[in-house]
């Protein structure tokens, strides 16, 4: 070929679900694409460069895993399009990377049969290898090889084990192998099964059954999938995660609260009385300070569900909702992305992409957002620190912790009775089939949960440096200019623009029992969750006339808001659709604005109404 | 395909082909009717008319590796009408609801349903 130092030569990986794919890419291309236990990890096209030894650049490309070309799912359809070069400007890839789970070859062989009509060059990499010899499976890797029409490559995508040989065998075939004709064609039933025939044929004459096979996964999903005990782990499991957030992180927590009052502190001695001084402590050091103390929690929540995503216990998790999820007209998979939800909304709402019916995935991206995403994390737990007795119940039970399980609790329950709302009332077609597919429990890797919760960390940090930092001067500069009249006798940030702002708001949330306080921080607020404490931080520490910077901000909370007002908050919060990034995926993954305007719509009705329910019920209690 | 009948809960053992012997007939069954324990190999995969058409989802279980011939056998069942149940598919484990098991019937192994 002579456009090879022009055109990167294309390389695709495309496989069955959670057999590696994504491992071998970033394997490949040194990326840091999130890899995990469960079928549907990998819901879009994700792209990467490498240089050969040889000089060559090739361009990778990681694909949802399928089991078939014939999509049925959005991700599916991602995968057969980029093997087809369907979409428009671009060509099939050079070469197809057959990605195998070693362990179990009969589906991903029906597979390459498959591919192989596509007409282009391909290699088999028969990954997990590693486990594939630790159960002494014996693979006739010429044999095999003959069979197939294709070269075997052996890896280890986890140790980077085989990759070189990899590259050159692709490096290979772009160069040498003649590009055939694509006659490929949605397979007929009978099509699939003459070669499912085949692939057992295949099979049988070429691997050997291992001698040590896997019994573990047996022995657990014994206990993980007991019909009862099985529900009471699960319960338990996700009570732990949403207690830790209290019991562990908080320690933390406070340990960087009282660093950032200490730089207050510091930095209030060290610049003068002024615009300065109030800047630099009011508006960033208390703003931004007051959110990135929630760090600790957050990174609670993400290590949890990293642990269960590495596992495998994602998939058991969604058998065990299945009949749950039922009720709501969903199936046991639409609780894999809600789950995901609880760190970010934004990859459960793409991860809804595995669901193939369209109302099913369109009730999941829409009660997506109800689920508690780490971003509610600071509101949670500056409001329940504030407002909420830090005393144990039942001898064991913090009650902190339990109002913030019941928060989460709430935002599943009412996406559940929200999704069967939708379902009964527009959609009333029949739910979609559940079949999936329950992977091999494996060890979670210490390295990738590390990395992955590194990585979170980082972008969490990073938002408040570009997100919240830049909102907090708005705010500060809204609430300190400009200054009150001569003589005013309240106190200056009443005079200030967010001080009219607020106040200008304020008769609208008033009957929630919002303050005027609280009605300036959700404008910025809606920006992110996170930004309203942070707004806040700075509205109070400005607003504040004795000392600021001294105070926690709890601690002002404490003594100017009344239970009923703070659990009107959190009531709104569970609701509030205060997420601009949110809407934007939904737009994208809808094609349009309808659904994100339908999504705002409903969820603010609900924080409204759950905030006013809320107020006056606390209200009628006492708590007011 | 010979089964264009339009059913819920399918129960079809007299379209099967003529088992062999008198014990194959006592032996043969629904997937969707099997408790914990029973196992055997996949008979005839033949789907019937629900949220997909017949041919889609029949296609949908072959690619998932429900096809004639393999080996099957129930681990585990959920709470709630014992649905849905966790199989062994020859290598993988697979978790379906029993309305989708009703096309799949098996011939089960005699000593594994004890
Ligand atoms: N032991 C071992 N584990 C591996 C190997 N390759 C991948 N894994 C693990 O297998 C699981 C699935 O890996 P992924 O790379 O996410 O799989 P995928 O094919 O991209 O999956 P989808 O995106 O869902 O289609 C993860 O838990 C990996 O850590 C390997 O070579 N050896
Ligand atoms: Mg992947």
């Amino acid at each position: 070929m002579t456009d090879t130092a022009l055109a990167p030569t294309r390389l695709a990986l495309v496989g069955n679900p959670n057999s590696g794919k994504t491992a071998l890419f970033n394997a490949l291309t040194g990326s840091r694409q999130k890899v995990a236990n469960y079928a549907g990890v990998t819901v879009e096209r994700k792209e990467g460069v490498l240089t050969s030894p040889s000089g060559r650049v090739i361009q990778v490309i990681d694909l949802p895993g399928t089991y078939s070309l014939r999509a049925r799912s959005p991700d599916e359809a991602v995968t057969r399009d980029a093997v087809l070069g369907r979409l428009a400007g671009e060509t099939p890839p050079d070469v197809i990377v057959c990605v195998a789970d070693a362990t179990n070859l009969r589906l991903v062989l029906r597979l390459a049969l498959e591919l192989k009509q596509v007409g282009r060059p391909f290699v088999l990499a028969l990954n997990m290898f590693d486990i594939a010899q630790r159960q002494g499976l014996r693979i006739d890797l010429e044999g095999l090889s003959r069979e197939i029409g294709a070269p075997i490559v052996t890896t280890v995508a986890t140790r980077k084990r085989g990759i070189e040989e990899l590259v050159a065998r692709a490096e290979a075939l772009a160069d040498t192998m003649p590009v055939g004709e694509n006659v490929w064609h949605e397979p007929s039933a009978a099509e699939i099964r003459h070669a499912h025939a085949e692939a057992q044929r295949i099979l049988k004459a070429h691997v050997r059954p291992p001698e040590r096979p896997d019994t573990w996964t047996s022995r657990i999903d014994s206990v993980l999938l007991h019909p009862v005990g099985g529900l009471l782990i699960l319960s338990a499991v996700m009570f732990i995660m949403f207690q830790a957030v209290f019991a562990w992180a908080t320690p933390v927590a406070d340990l960087i609260e009282a660093g950032f009052t200490w730089l207050g502190g510091a930095v209030a001695t060290v610049t003068p009385e002024g615009l300065l001084r109030s800047l630099l402590v009011d508006g960033l050091i208390a703003g931004v300070g007051s959110v990135l103390v929630f760090l600790p929690q957050i990174l609670t929540v993400f290590f949890f569900i990293l642990l269960l995503e590495d596992s495998g216990y994602m998939a058991r998790a969604a058998f065990l909702m299945d009949r749950i999820m039922g009720a709501a007209g969903l199936h046991g998979r639409a609780f894999i992305p809600l789950l995901s939800s609880h760190a970010c909304a934004i990859p459960g709402v793409m991860a809804a992409r595995v669901i193939d019916q369209k109302h099913d995935r369109l009730t999941t991206i829409l009660i997506a957002p109800l689920m508690t995403c780490s971003a509610r994390i600071p509101v949670y737990t500056l409001i329940i620190g504030a407002l909420i007795p830090r005393t144990t119940v039942w001898g064991f039970l913090n009650l902190q912790g339990l109002v913030m399980f019941g928060l989460y609790a709430a935002g599943i329950l009412s996406g559940l009775v929200v999704a069967t709302v939708i379902r009964t009332a527009f959609w009333r077609s029949a739910s979609e089939p559940f079949m999936m597919e329950l992977p091999t429990y494996r060890w979670p890797d210490p390295e990738n949960v590390a990395r992955n919760l590194m990585q979170r960390g980082m972008i969490f940090i990073n938002r408040a440096g570009r997100i919240i930092l830049p909102l907090m001067v708005l705010v500060w500069v809204l609430s300190t200019f400009p200054y009150p009249p001569q003589g005013a006798t309240g106190p200056a940030i009443d005079y200030s623009f967010a001080g009219m702002i607020g106040h200008f708001i304020q008769p609208l949330l008033a009957p929630i029992g919002f303050n005027w306080q609280m009605s300036i921080a959700l404008v910025p607020g809606m920006a992110a969750r996170e930004v309203a404490v942070a707004a806040l931080g700075t509205v109070y520490a400005v607003g504040n006339v004795d000392g600021a910077g001294q105070a926690t901000l709890a601690s002002i909370l404490h003594t100017q808001w009344s239970l009923a007002t703070g659990l009107s908050f959190l009531a709104w919060y569970v609701f509030a659709p205060q997420c601009v990034a949110t809407l934007g995926v939904v737009k994208r993954e809808t094609n349009g604005w309808l659904w994100p305007a339908v999504m705002f719509g409903y969820m603010f009705t609900l924080a409204y109404l759950a905030s006013l329910a809320t107020y006056w019920s606390a209200v009628a209690l006492g708590w007011g | 395909m010979t089964l264009g009948v339009t059913m819920s809960e399918p129960a079809i053992l007299d379209t099967l082909a003529p088992p062999a012997t008198e014990a194959e007939i006592i032996n043969v069954g629904l997937l969707s009717a099997a408790r914990i324990g029973a196992r055997g190999v996949i008979a005839r995969v033949s789907a019937f008319e629900g949220a997909l058409p017949a041919a889609e989802l029949e296609r949908r279980l072959l690619e998932l590796g429900f096809v004639e011939g393999a080996t099957v056998e129930v681990l585990e069942e959920g709470l709630f009408g014992r649905d849905p149940i966790a199989v062994r598919l020859d290598d993988m484990r697979v978790a379906i609801r029993r309305r989708e098991a009703a096309a799949i019937q098996i011939r089960f192994d005699p000593k594994g349903d004890a």
